[in-house]
């Protein structure tokens, strides 16, 4: 009897936990069915790729067109990658192979506590120590807002994803490797470059993949120090490089500032927007988990 | 001598008059420099965000900060005690809506789904699914989840701008975080153990139940700690789906605002950048807090 209900038991919760497990997936399904259910009228009316096409978003006139957004988000991201990638990986080069124990313990707290912070303050330290350095940049146009600013704050917040991962995988390569190579003659640098780094490379473009996925779908420290003016950045004199203090709006800032009030096709649009993201993010994080997979094998 | 790596088949005098040897190890010094820089440049990224913040804010926190409620207007007066308040319950309900699920969820994968591998048809293929369901949205940018939760839980279901639909929301967000910690929790436990157990006649259940999961619990409790963690620095979920009003919200249906979101309006709708500083000092104290326990967590875990 007792075996009986024992078995019983174990019958019932091995269901309940296999329902327990189903629940992601139950959400990921509801979240793909909600926003595209909601952003379907804008699809349906405005047409996806004049979305994508377009840079005028005039929700008073019946214009939503994302490009501008998008290309905010991409130099977003291309900013913090030339500032972030270069410290992260040479962080993670440096808690991997060379930091003596004492300076690892430090470097690594920090960098997990970097990861702990909320983007609001990032966002906060942007606005009060970042923007007025960058407003004093002599250039007519300039309000310290912009794309600049944006990439400083988000490359120190990519800097424990990247940093993290990038280390695993260096870490990963196979002592066999390195001590060939130092057996051959060649300095620890040299074996680094030559040998390490190349056998972690896949994990290395997965870490940094993640980082831009990251850097796309920051919201609310974007907000605060980008400016959130909808324009298609362009640089504002004859040098390009002043393309980065143009204002600009990310996919992920045009969701929060407008959703509260936003109705009809105006709402519509943003959840559209809200899958453009999605997309792109989705595109961005599989290749990384794909590069990661197959360096499993 | 042609046929050996690129770095040794310089002359034997380099530029600068040094031997091929010397002339390396100079290589390796600067690069070993620059490396220290950026390690460095780690820990200041961290000192000068987080020392900033706290000299300006410090002089501001006191209990009477902690303890009077926000009173509002441009210059931010008053307090922060009811975005603390609304913060605990926040983090309350999201852990206690997603933990069950995670934990579940987390201990089905890693201790059910292997010897399901082994049935034929449609499960399997189920457990694929599930795994690649938790994947997705450990990748899913947070506002994704608020505008999810905004459309479902604020507009379709009618529970408004409130606690209960950003918990909802939160509890969606932090879910892959506790699947993944418990499942990692798990693979952790010897092997050894379920063996023993099972050998003793225990069905599967009792195993996981009385052997597996004490055993685990010191590495799923990292999973929660660090959720809460999540919680108390989210922004954009609570953005728009918690209404962000400033007074304590007195039932599940009420809005409030978190420590986060009073930063995020401090800093955007009023000059009292200082309140603002100070609101920050107290969720670095908080993460400060939390990484403390998650590291203590972590060392008692791996010492077994």
């Amino acid at each position: 009897m007792d075996m009986r209900r024992r078995y019983l038991v174990d019958r019932s919760v091995r269901y309940l936990l296999f329902f327990s497990a189903l629940i992601s997936l139950f959400i990921v399904f509801m979240i793909g069915l909600f926003t595209l259910r909601e952003a379907w009228p804008a699809f349906r009316e405005i047409g996806l790729l004049s979305m994508l096409t377009n840079s005028e978003w005039r929700p008073g006139r019946d214009q939503f067109g994302l490009l501008a957004m998008i290309a905010g988000s991409v130099w977003a991201a291309i900013g913090s990658m030339i500032l972030g990638v270069p410290l992260a990986l040479a962080g993670a080069i440096f808690l991997a192979e060379v930091a003596p124990v004492w300076m690892r313990g430090i470097v690594r707290s920090s960098v997990e506590l970097l990861a702990g912070i909320p983007s609001v303050v990032y966002g906060l330290f942007g606005m009060v120590v970042l923007l007025p350095v960058i407003r004093k940049i002599p250039v007519a146009g300039n309000t310290g807002f912009g794309i600049l600013a944006a990439s400083i704050v988000l490359a120190v917040m990519i800097l424990p994803t990247i940093t993290n991962i990038a280390e695993d995988a260096i870490r990963a390569v196979p002592r066999e490797y390195k001590e060939g190579s130092l057996a051959l003659g060649a300095t620890h640098w040299q074996t680094i470059m030559g040998v390490t780094l190349p056998a972690a490379r896949s994990g290395i473009v997965a870490a940094v993949i993640l980082g831009v996925g990251r850097a796309v779908g920051e919201t609310m420290a974007m907000i605060m120090v980008i400016g959130n003016s909808i324009v298609l950045p362009r640089p504002l004199n004859s040098n390009p490089l002043t393309l980065f203090l143009s204002q600009a709006r990310t996919l992920t800032g045009n969701i929060a500032v407008e959703i509260s009030y936003a109705t009809g096709l105006h709402e519509d649009a943003l959840f559209a927007t809200g899958v453009v993201l999605f997309v792109l993010i989705m595109i961005i994080n599989s290749s990384a988990n794909l590069l990661i997979r197959e360096r499993r094998r | 001598m042609s046929e050996q790596p690129d770095a040794v088949r310089s002359p034997e005098h380099g530029p600068w008059g040094r031997t091929n040897l010397a002339r390396r190890h100079l290589t390796e010094r600067a690069a070993f420099v620059l490396l220290w820089v950026a390690g460095g440049a780690a820990v200041a990224a961290l000192l000068a965000v987080v020392g900033y913040v706290l000299v300006q804010g410090i002089s501001v926190v006191s209990l009477d900060f902690l303890i009077s409620p926000p009173r509002g207007g441009l210059a931010g007066e008053g307090g922060i005690s009811t975005t603390v308040i609304t913060t605990v319950y926040l983090v309350a309900l999201t852990i206690s809506l997603a933990a069950p699920l995670g934990i579940g969820a987390g201990v089905f994968l890693v201790e059910y789904a292997g010897e399901m591998q082994g049935y034929s048809g449609l499960i399997p293929r189920v457990v694929t699914v599930a795994r690649f369901g938790v994947e997705t949205l450990a990748g899913v940018p947070s506002i994704i989840f608020g505008l999810f939760g905004y459309a479902l839980f604020v507009s379709a279901l009618h529970f408004g701008f409130s606690l209960l639909s950003a918990g909802l929301a939160g509890a969606c967000l932090i879910l892959p975080v506790i699947i993944r910690t418990t499942e990692e929790a798990l693979r952790a436990v010897p092997r050894s153990y379920r063996e023993g157990s099972l050998a003793l006649g225990t069905t599967q259940w009792q195993t996981v139940s009385s052997v597996v999961l004490p055993a685990a619990l010191p590495g799923i409790m990292t999973g929660i700690v660090l959720s809460v963690g999540r919680i108390i620095s989210e922004t954009a979920v609570f953005y728009v789906t918690l209404g962000g009003s400033s007074r304590a919200p007195t039932s599940l249906l009420d809005p409030g605002r978190t420590m986060a979101l009073h930063v995020f309006y401090l800093a955007t709708e009023t000059n009292a950048f200082q309140k603002a500083m100070a609101t920050g000092t107290i969720l670095i104290v908080s993460i400060v807090v939390i990484n403390a326990i998650i590291n203590l967590l972590t060392r008692r875990f791996t010492m077994r």
